[in-house]
């Protein structure tokens, strides 16, 4: 009998050491250790052994006993573990430098700048307005004290249509109708009028890379009591510094524009030198960028503002113009084309 | 405009200040200065009189000569010179051995076998002026040695102005105009103008002319004989050339200096050809010859200088070829008016000729000066050529003053506007060194504007605030922030729309935005077969092919689409942009904003990339509105429209636009095999849209139960109506989970999942709204399938 249990043990250790498979285990077990397993049977004749030998042989059964579930645990062990890496070997190496397909959806470079300037100016209590493109004499022209005689009405400029109305050549031809909108609450509540319309424009002339018969401009006014020509200055050198994300050293020049008095032509200090003269600013060190000025009596008055009482600043930022620096665009006409290899290269950029 | 800062220097004395600097300032204050600074003369030295003592021809070259110089040195200079206007007695500019002219040295050096010590210069070698044809004959009484620059002002720093800086400034077409900036910016005197009096020629016979026409404000003249001198001066000429003029012959150098000098306009006339200056319109368009032989059309609007009705020149712009100065002219007319700005402006634009006589008469000129612009041209002529007569009285009507302005105003007003402190002395000193007569008590001003200002540019007290200003130097003011009241800042609800639907399409469903034109292009259109659809006009595009305004952006996306093909199988683009659907009843048009979007893919069924659009739509809907959209079939009205499956949406009640595919013949024009479906929505219209709002329900804690019943119907319309009526509030979702076509038959299987929120539901209480919806659909003959 004694060697029967040997016989078992041994052969027990050498099947389970060839085992591969989970399912082999549990067949085994039942083959040893169950009901009718072979160690089992070998107890039962525990019956026709000696009292002396009983004990001992009893003792030396369940020694087997114990090392054969002990190994067939251990084996259980191995088998998981080994499942385990074969599951995670089963997963191949993926190749990580393999550039990632950026293809999504785009905004209109237009758009990009366009919310940038709206974010800052928002910031600083502006309002953002919107404007139809076609316009009147009135809006365009009469309101913003452009006489009759002056240039800017010259039909080469300026798109007119069969009834007298035309594609606005300018932004600051929303500024009559901003004024009449807020000027109740300026006059009543003394609510400053801070307003921001960007829109789209249109000038009658032939389109090359730096120009365009459609374009867009940013039109700013603040009014208020005191408004000064110091603070002016203040807003136009925070707001670009914004926009352009870096401190903006900017200076005025006196500049002739029918809608406000003094007027300016204000330059920013060059983006690429930083004003010590480059071939981008011409060796100046300037960037000529956007007209403002003290917003005109006669315009203030056709708001519906007293000129004596209220004072206000306007300035007019060329959207385009600011997208094409920002982008490097070089071709003025890319904006308008529709041509989805430049443009839907402008995902987001807030 | 180029200007001479030598000229400048004769009205105002500039020494021992930086004339750069100076510059640099004037462009901060004044008007914009194009970045290079010329300094004239500055390579140039060592140029001396030299006259030829003899001439002899070179053995071997017949364009050579042999020359002996005296530069006034002991012993006479051996040089060889090509020059075709030697001759013995002549006085030229000769560069010494030494001299440098621009990067070269002179050096002795051997010439077709001579040796050649120097060099005789013409005066475009010397840069005075584009004469090359022969070595600078100079007739001065100079010494012999002389140094050139010791005679003639070569030396000069020119700088120029951009002219569109200068619109609203007719003071400044002129350098005494700009010395007058360049002494209030240095804090010098400005000199006044050397002229001639004019009232002693009083007694002499006056000239007959006679305004006949509103257009003419004033008209002065003066007729002169005698003037033998033709060369001017060459000082005269070296100003003119380095101000961009050529020198013609002394009479038309003269009338430019004054231009240039004075910012007014002259012209002399043959006085033979003007005996009757008439100064009027003709009512009937005739053709004209002007001086430069070219024939114009003049029209009923335009002024004419006339002598009695035989018209001679085009006012304010240029004479005419019959009354020009010609060689046996002996007595002229010398002709200094101010004609009215806007018509002068007006004739240039139609006979597309502009002259710098218009566009110094386009800025509304000082009337006050015609008349000493004569003193001076008289004063100048008689510098120059002692035997020139007057011979007539000044001659001048003056037939339309300018309006004198005087405003009043006080320092709290300059205040106010600056934002800082500018003193009362300040401003009264800025204000008179700019010819501002300025009356002060205390901190209240009233100031007269000089007559060269208040054509048209000083008007109001805003204008006063910049000329203070701009003086003072913007770059020496304090800055400071606004201080005013806080209010919240409400965001427009179209504006929100519009970004949040640019959001959607871009990041949710990756579409690219376009910019686009508001008109149809004619072109474009015609290569896809889509027809020009009737709409107003532009009046005067210069692109004929882009005349009419579009009445929807689909046509344009269409054609961009076209353009993008290669560009990716599939795409999707939008753009929210302007359409004018005609005019309404105030004859204005009626502007539409719109989305617009078009979906392209060669890889999807026409169906799926539908519904891929139709729930783009839905979801903006949604999202922006918590609203549901209604379609409904709508007829083809246009060619780019395919008649099946074009749905008009609306939201609300609210009618937003349509969905639908386009047109094969279209679409085959794009791409032969590829599927294109477009919508366009109003988003004005759909700004309107009252937001629902999101309605939170709490979720039951029983369990759902969910019902299958499938339908023999075409749509899911008739199904959903029926579901709906039911009113059952127990009907949580409704979905749409599989259709199934056999032969003529179409089956739609819809889940419908209930709950209760306090109980769990049997079977039969859902069977029963189950049944209600069957019975519904039977009546409307909508079968169960079997």
């Amino acid at each position: 009998m004694k060697e029967k249990l040997e016989a078992i043990r041994k052969k027990a250790e050498a099947e389970l050491a060839a085992f591969t498979d989970p399912n082999q285990l549990e067949n085994f077990r039942i083959a040893v250790l169950g009901k009718k397993g072979e160690l089992t049977s070998i107890l039962k004749m525990m019956g026709s052994l000696s009292a002396e030998e009983r004990p001992v042989m009893g003792q030396m059964a369940n020694e087997v006993r114990v090392f054969i579930e002990e190994k067939i645990q251990e084996k259980a062990q191995e088998l998981k573990e080994l499942e385990m890496k074969r599951e995670i070997n089963s997963v191949p190496l993926f190749d990580i430098t393999v550039p990632a397909d950026l293809s999504r959806g785009s905004y209109h470079p237009i758009t990009l700048v366009q919310r940038q300037c709206e974010t800052i100016f928002k910031s600083m209590g502006f309002t953002v307005e919107d404007y139809s493109e076609v316009v009147t004499d009135y809006e365009c022209f009469e309101s913003l004290n452009i006489p009759k005689d002056h240039p800017a009405r010259d039909m080469q400029d300026t798109y007119y249509l069969e009834n007298g109305q035309l594609l606005k050549s300018q932004t600051s031809a929303a500024q009559n109708a901003i004024y009449k909108k807020y000027k109740d609450a300026l006059i009543n509540d003394g609510v400053p009028i801070k307003a921001i319309f960007p829109g789209r424009c249109f000038r009658n002339e032939a389109t090359d890379a730096c120009h365009e018969n459609t374009f867009f401009q940013m039109e700013g006014v603040m009014v208020d009591k005191n408004i000064s020509i110091s603070n002016l200055i203040y807003f136009m050198k925070t707001m670009l510094s914004e926009v352009f994300q870096k401190d903006i050293k900017v200076r005025l020049r006196p500049g002739f524009f029918p809608f406000v008095e003094p007027g300016f032509e204000l330059d920013i200090s060059c983006l690429i030198c930083g004003g010590e003269g480059c071939p981008s600013c011409k060796h100046s060190g300037w960037l000529e960028l956007c007209p403002c000025g003290m917003i005109h009596p006669e315009v203030l008055k056709a708001g519906g503002i007293d000129p004596e009482e209220y004072t206000g600043f306007a300035f007019g930022l060329g959207l385009t113009r600011l997208a094409m620096m920002k982008y490097g665009v070089k071709d003025i006409r890319d904006l308008n084309s529709g041509s989805l290899k430049s443009l839907s290269q402008f995902t987001d950029d807030e | 405009m180029f200007l001479s800062m030598n000229w400048i220097s004769d009205f105002v004395d500039l020494t021992g200040l930086d004339k750069v600097d100076l510059i640099h300032r004037f462009s901060l204050s004044t008007a914009e200065v194009e970045n290079e600074i010329f300094f004239k003369g500055s390579d140039l030295s060592g140029i001396v009189v030299a006259e030829i003592k003899s001439v002899e021809n070179h053995p071997k070259s017949e364009k050579l000569h042999l020359l002996k110089v005296d530069i006034g040195e002991s012993d006479l200079v051996d040089v060889v010179c090509g020059a075709p206007n030697v001759r013995v007695g002549m006085k030229t500019a000769f560069a010494k051995v030494g001299a440098k002219i621009g990067d070269i040295e002179i050096s002795p050096r051997p010439l077709a076998g001579y040796m050649s010590n120097g060099m005789c210069c013409s005066e475009k070698e010397i840069g005075i002026s584009d004469d090359n044809s022969g070595i600078m004959d100079i007739t001065d009484d100079v010494k012999n040695g002389t140094d050139l620059k010791e005679i003639y002002r070569i030396d000069d720093i020119i700088f120029e102005v951009d002219n569109k800086s200068l619109t609203n400034r007719p003071d400044l077409w002129g350098h005494y105009g700009i010395a007058r900036e360049f002494a209030a910016l240095a804090g010098r005197e400005l000199k006044p103008l050397d002229a001639v009096d004019l009232s002693q020629y009083d007694n002499l016979p006056k000239v007959d002319m006679k305004i006949e026409d509103p257009l003419c404000q004033r008209y002065s003249c003066l007729q002169v004989e005698n003037i033998h001198t033709t060369v001017s001066p060459v000082n005269m000429r070296i100003r003119l050339y380095y101000c961009g003029m050529r020198a013609i012959n002394f009479l038309a150098d003269l009338t430019n200096y004054l231009m240039l000098e004075m910012g007014q306009p002259m012209h002399a006339f043959d006085s033979r050809k003007v005996e009757k200056i008439r100064i009027k319109r003709f009512p009937k368009p005739f053709t004209f010859t002007t001086l430069d032989g070219v024939d114009r059309n003049i029209d009923e609007n335009t002024l004419m200088i006339c002598n009695g009705d035989t018209p001679v020149a085009i006012a304010g712009i240029m004479g005419g070829l019959d009354s020009e100065i010609v060689e046996d002219t002996t007595t002229l007319t010398l002709e200094s008016a101010t004609f009215d700005a806007a018509s002068v402006r007006k004739s240039t634009v139609r006979l597309s000729h502009r002259t710098d006589a218009s566009m110094r008469y386009e800025k509304c000129l000082d009337p006050e000066m015609t008349v000493p612009a004569i003193g001076r041209f008289v004063k100048l002529m008689q510098d120059t050529d002692k035997d020139a007569r007057v011979v007539s009285a000044l001659t001048d009507e003056y037939a339309r003053r300018y309006d004198t302005v005087t405003l009043d105003f006080d320092k709290a007003f300059i205040d106010k506007y600056t934002g800082i402190d500018i003193d009362c002395d300040t401003i009264e000193n800025t204000l008179n060194s700019l010819g501002f007569t300025v009356g002060k008590s205390g901190d209240k001003f009233s100031v007269t504007v000089p007559s060269w200002r208040a054509t048209k540019d000083v008007t109001i007290k805003a204008d006063i605030v910049e000329e203070i200003t701009r003086i003072y130097g913007y770059d020496n003011f304090d800055v400071h922030t606004a201080c005013a009241p806080l209010y919240p800042v409400r965001a427009d609800v179209e504006k929100t729309v519009e970004d949040r639907i640019k959001d959607i399409l871009v990041k949710r469903f990756s579409l690219h935005e376009l910019h686009s034109y508001v008109w149809q292009y004619y072109d474009e259109y015609k290569a896809l077969g889509i027809e020009i659809e009737d709409n107003i006009k532009l009046i005067n595009a210069t692109n004929p092919n882009i005349e009419t305004i579009r009445r929807s952006i689909v046509p344009t996306q269409l054609c961009q689409v076209r353009t993008n093909t290669s560009y990716a199988p599939d795409f999707g683009v939008f753009e929210i942009g302007r359409t004018v659907n005609g005019t309404n009843g105030d004859k204005l048009c009626d502007e539409h904003k719109k989305l617009c979007i078009t979906l392209f893919s060669k890889t999807k069924s026409l169906e799926k990339l539908y519904f891929e659009l139709c729930t783009m739509l839905c979801v903006c809907a949604d999202d922006i509105k918590h609203q549901k959209l209604d379609f409904k079939p709508l007829e083809a009205s246009h060619s780019y429209e395919h008649p099946r499956n074009l749905n008009s949406i609306s939201c609300n009640g609210m009618d937003l636009g349509e969905i639908g595919i386009v047109h094969p013949s279209v679409s085959k024009k794009i791409d032969k095999k590829a599927a294109i479906v477009f919508a366009e929505i109003d988003v004005q219209a759909f700004a309107k849209i009252e937001d629902a709002g999101i309605h939170y329900n709490e979720p039951s804690r029983f369990p759902e139960i969910e019902v299958d019943l499938s339908f023999v119907s075409e749509t899911f319309a008739p199904i959903g109506k029926a579901i709906a009526d039911t009113n059952c509030p127990l009907i949580q979702k409704v979905e749409v989970v599989d259709t199934y076509r056999d032969g003529d038959m179409k089956s739609i299987t819809t889940r419908l999942t209930f709950s209760h929120p306090e109980k769990t539901l049997t079977r039969e209480e859902v069977m029963a709204v189950a049944d209600e919806i069957i019975a519904s659909l039977a009546k409307e003959n909508i079968p169960l399938k079997q």
